[in-house]
């Protein structure tokens, strides 16, 4: 990563985009934020929920750290984050109780999870505090998004196994003009509980995980084939 | 002093305390002001919560009070204060509500719980509970219909040992998969009949607008 310069260093705008959705995913390449993510994720529309929280939270403290970054000295930088993070989030909550309270309802209980969730420090430390205001947004944007698909994909794998529904409840988070997403993919189908349950979220995740590590390596597979067919000196 | 001179000085631990002390004060500040700006719609947005559930276990034509206006509190068996929210037409009370609360499989089901003058369930509705998604979220109206039997039952219909899921010999359906759940709501609500039972005749006691707003509260002690 850039290292803090005098010059403006140009923005990496595709490779923010790339390390926040899939190389650097928050879930599959750092595997931070796991205790939330294993704890919201029995449905695909809790695993929305809880994405869409901390985008929105992700990058509003990746601006303002990356606002303040030459004022911090490094010594005392942790605390100041976490304050600032902690402080954002009890903003973010208590606004939406009193002014989006229906929305409330179904995002309160994210919300308070989200002041665990060490991603937001992880990006404050490792990105925002030593980049421009600009880039910083569209890091939390994509490191937000990320997450919040990969949320989304554990959520779903785990409820159509879990109760043989996707989206449950989508109306009540989106409002009723989304409820088409609610889809009940097996009738009569009597759940498979652990799925639900904690440790499905573990093996859901392994699976998740796993399957990162084969399309990598198919990936890398195919960059090989293609430079060794591109260079003259190597038989095809 | 200018930015670059700011900047030296980073490194002395006079500025390192200053700056977390002050990043402390504007966190705190800002939380205080937050707090105080939203604390009366938060309040309004939840007594609005409140009207809409109690709405859903006592019927508009039992009342022409505000339900929230006229609560009365009662120590339940346990001597935890129970407040106790009364439909009055024209100072007679008609129906009340109150929350009852279970030992779930994660933790509490809170419940709301209507009833009429003669202790029949005209409504119950679960206001918060912690059960897994899918499973033990049937006892919400908004998942399943389950909570719905209970209406028009009361305590001698069925009968006290009968109030129960059926593994338990009771008359209660459980849900496949999860047992603790609807027998922890079955339960309290047992015990809001039980309570309702202990406490009928102050409950229902006539009242006017002016010592229903609190001066009840002597005759619980």
């Amino acid at each position: 990563m850039t290292t803090p310069t005098n010059r403006q260093p140009l923005i990496q705008w595709g490779r923010i985009a790339r390390d926040g959705l899939w190389s650097n995913n928050v879930i599959l390449g750092q595997l931070l934020a796991l205790c939330p993510t294993l704890a919201v994720t029995g449905t695909a529309t809790n695993g929305l929920g809880m994405g869409l929280a901390t985008t929105a939270v992700l990058t509003v403290s990746n601006m303002l750290v990356a606002a303040i970054r030459h004022l911090i000295a490094p010594e005392v930088r942790i605390p100041v984050y976490i304050v600032l993070i902690a402080t954002l989030v009890t903003l973010v909550d208590l606004g939406l109780n009193a002014y989006a309270h229906e929305l409330h309802k179904v995002l309160g209980l994210f919300i308070a999870l989200i002041v665990v969730n060490c991603a937001i420090l992880g990006r404050a430390e490792s990105f925002a505090s030593k980049n421009t205001v600009l880039a910083s947004a569209f890091d939390g944007l994509m490191m937000g998004l990320g997450f919040t698909l990969m949320l989304v994909v554990l959520g779903g794998m785990r409820e159509i196994i879990g109760s043989g529904t996707l989206f449950a409840g989508a109306s009540l988070l989106l409002g009723p003009a989304m409820g088409f997403l609610e889809l009940h993919l097996i009738p009569d189908y009597r759940g498979f509980l652990v799925s639900i349950l904690p440790p499905g979220g573990f093996l859901a995740l392994g699976l998740l995980l796993a399957g990162k590590r084969v399309i990598d390596a198919r990936i890398h597979a195919a960059q090989q084939r293609r430079t060794a067919t591109t260079d003259p000196t190597t038989p095809a | 002093m200018n930015l670059l001179a700011v900047l030296k000085q980073r490194q002395s631990v006079a500025y390192q305390s200053l700056l977390l002390g002050g990043t402390v004060a504007l966190a705190a500040s800002l939380l205080v002001v937050a707090d105080r700006v939203t604390r009366a719609p938060i309040a309004q947005r939840h007594a609005e919560d409140m009207n809409a559930s109690l709405a859903q276990v006592i019927p508009p034509t039992l009342h022409d009070n505000d339900l929230l206006a006229n609560m009365l509190t009662l120590p339940d068996a346990d001597g935890t204060a129970i407040p106790v929210y009364r439909a009055l037409v024209a100072g007679q009370v008609r129906a009340l509500a109150f929350q009852v609360t279970g030992r779930g499989y994660a933790g509490d089901i809170d419940v709301l719980l209507g009833l009429d003058t003669d202790g029949r369930i005209l409504g119950a509705r679960v206001l918060a509970h912690k059960e897994t998604p899918g499973l033990g979220d049937k006892i919400e109206v908004a998942k399943a219909d389950w909570i719905l039997a209970f209406n028009g039952l009361s305590l001698g219909h069925p009968p006290p040992e009968r109030w129960a899921v059926k593994k338990d010999g009771g008359d209660f359906d459980q849900f496949s998969g999860a047992t603790i759940t609807p027998r922890a709501v079955v339960k309290a609500l047992k015990g809001g009949l039980d309570f309702f039972a202990a406490n009928r005749a102050l409950l229902i006691a006539p009242t006017t607008e002016s010592e229903a707003s609190g001066g009840h509260d002597d005759n619980a002690h």
